[in-house]
């Protein structure tokens, strides 16, 4: 936190100071992902073996929908209030202010659903290797698919209620991340290769994400 | 420092909001932009900010430097960019590390006295959620005393205000202007600070 510029640095403590207060997005993320874990047992039926077999993709699935809830007003809460503008008339590149914020959305939803997974997995019966494999994808995986949803979020900023279409937007592009998530967790094929495909992903995310971000802002804000 | 705009014309959504508008301030002046609802004000405040593409026309700040417009601009508009679930001293505090420019960064006291200035200070350290309406917009107002800034761009200022604040406000404006700053103001009332004045709208019709 040092390292950031002032400014970066008060975004980040103002995102995660409404992010605490308002005391919804992290613990309702985790209670949806609590949800799926939970009834997916039931709807399956009695087979354990089964279970541990398609755990790891429950949980990314949990993950991803999870990710998705809130996402809409990653911008829109700051565009309706005006802060947006001033995030305009700033120095500070817009990109790096996207970056931020979804640092800051990441550390409020996508990190204690990774930090919840071990107890989930278990809840599903995954062996102690696939634990580890799910929470070590869905810690590298979580943070490509806020990016990602970062992109949605900045295209329906100006849409009353555009967290459907934002749905729409993401889902195909999270596709890839759900497709080498899972790989790496279930173990299928090996975990080190889909799980360096994965991060080669995030890190794509990563580099593109802000900028396509910013750019839809700018659009949107005119 | 002089800023100077030229044949401005801005679009939005196909219709011509105003078009070959002009003028020109020199540093301590202000100019009051009136006209009637819709006539384009906050659109020309915007604009001006640079949070708006022109369709026409340039502006230019005088003598030109490295940063943009947008960066020597407060701009104050119908939202009050205010958090409700930060305090006002939060509020304020992240707003100004944001818009400052250059080093030192205004810190807790610059904050404080600014929030002060406005007649916030026993409210500091109250949710934004619980201050009435003229409450919000002085803490938003309080940014133009906490980050030191060239041009104001003011969307109805006096918006919400009682009128000891009014007078506050007025007495700030005042003080930028004696201190060579600029300040566009879009309004309805009438401002008690010497200023030159740009009737937007369609000219009245002339009687039969």
């Amino acid at each position: 936190m040092k390292g950031l510029p002032s400014a970066l640095r008060a975004l980040l403590r103002r995102d995660l100071a409404i992010g605490r207060r308002i005391g919804g997005a992290a613990s309702l993320g985790v209670i949806f992902f609590l949800c799926l874990v939970a009834i997916t047992p039931f709807a399956v039926g009695p087979d354990q073996a089964l279970l541990a077999r398609i755990g790891p993709a429950i949980l990314w699935i949990s993950a991803l929908l999870a990710t998705l809830l809130g996402l809409d007003r990653l911008f829109q809460a700051d565009a309706e209030d005006g802060s947006l503008d001033l995030f305009l008339l700033s120095e500070t590149p817009l990109e790096l202010i996207v970056l931020v914020k979804c640092l800051a959305h990441w550390l409020l939803t996508g990190l204690p659903l990774v930090a919840a997974s071990p107890l989930f997995g278990l809840m599903l019966g995954l062996d102690a290797r696939a634990l580890g494999a799910v929470t070590a994808s869905l810690f590298v995986g979580t943070p490509a698919l806020t990016l990602i949803g970062a992109i949605g979020a900045a295209l329906t900023v100006s849409l009353r209620r555009g967290g459907l279409l934002l749905a729409i937007l993401i889902l195909p592009l999270s596709i890839p991340i759900l497709i080498f998530g899972v790989a790496a967790a279930a173990g299928a094929v090996g975990f080190v290769t889909p799980f360096l495909i994965l991060c080669g992903l995030t890190l794509v995310a990563l580099a593109l994400a802000p900028f396509a971000a910013a750019l839809a802002l700018r659009h949107g804000a005119e | 420092m002089q800023i100077e705009a030229s044949a401005l014309s801005v679009e939005r959504g196909g219709r011509i909001v105003f078009a070959d508008l002009g003028f020109r301030l020199k540093a301590g002046e202000a100019l009051l932009v009136t006209g009637p609802n819709g006539a384009g004000k906050s659109t020309l405040l915007r604009a001006l900010a640079g949070l708006l593409p022109l369709a026409a026309g340039r502006i230019e700040v005088i003598p030109a430097s490295e940063a943009r417009r947008a960066e020597l601009c407060h701009y104050v508009g119908h939202a009050d960019a205010i958090k409700p679930s930060l305090t006002a001293f939060e509020n304020l505090s992240f707003l100004s590390s944001l818009l400052a420019t250059s080093p030192p960064r205004p810190g807790a006291p610059q904050v404080e006295a600014a929030l002060a200035r406005l007649g916030l200070g026993a409210v500091v350290d109250l949710p934004a959620a619980y201050l009435s309406a003229g409450q919000k917009r002085r803490a938003a107002l309080a940014r133009l005393v906490a980050v030191f800034r060239p041009i104001w761009l003011l969307d109805e200022p006096l918006t919400a205000l009682d009128l000891a604040s009014q007078a506050i406000v007025l007495e700030i404006m005042a003080a930028h202007l004696a201190e060579g700053g600029i300040i566009i103001a879009a309004t309805h009332a009438t401002l008690a600070i010497a200023a030159a004045e740009l009737a937007l709208g369609r000219p009245a019709r002339a009687a039969p």
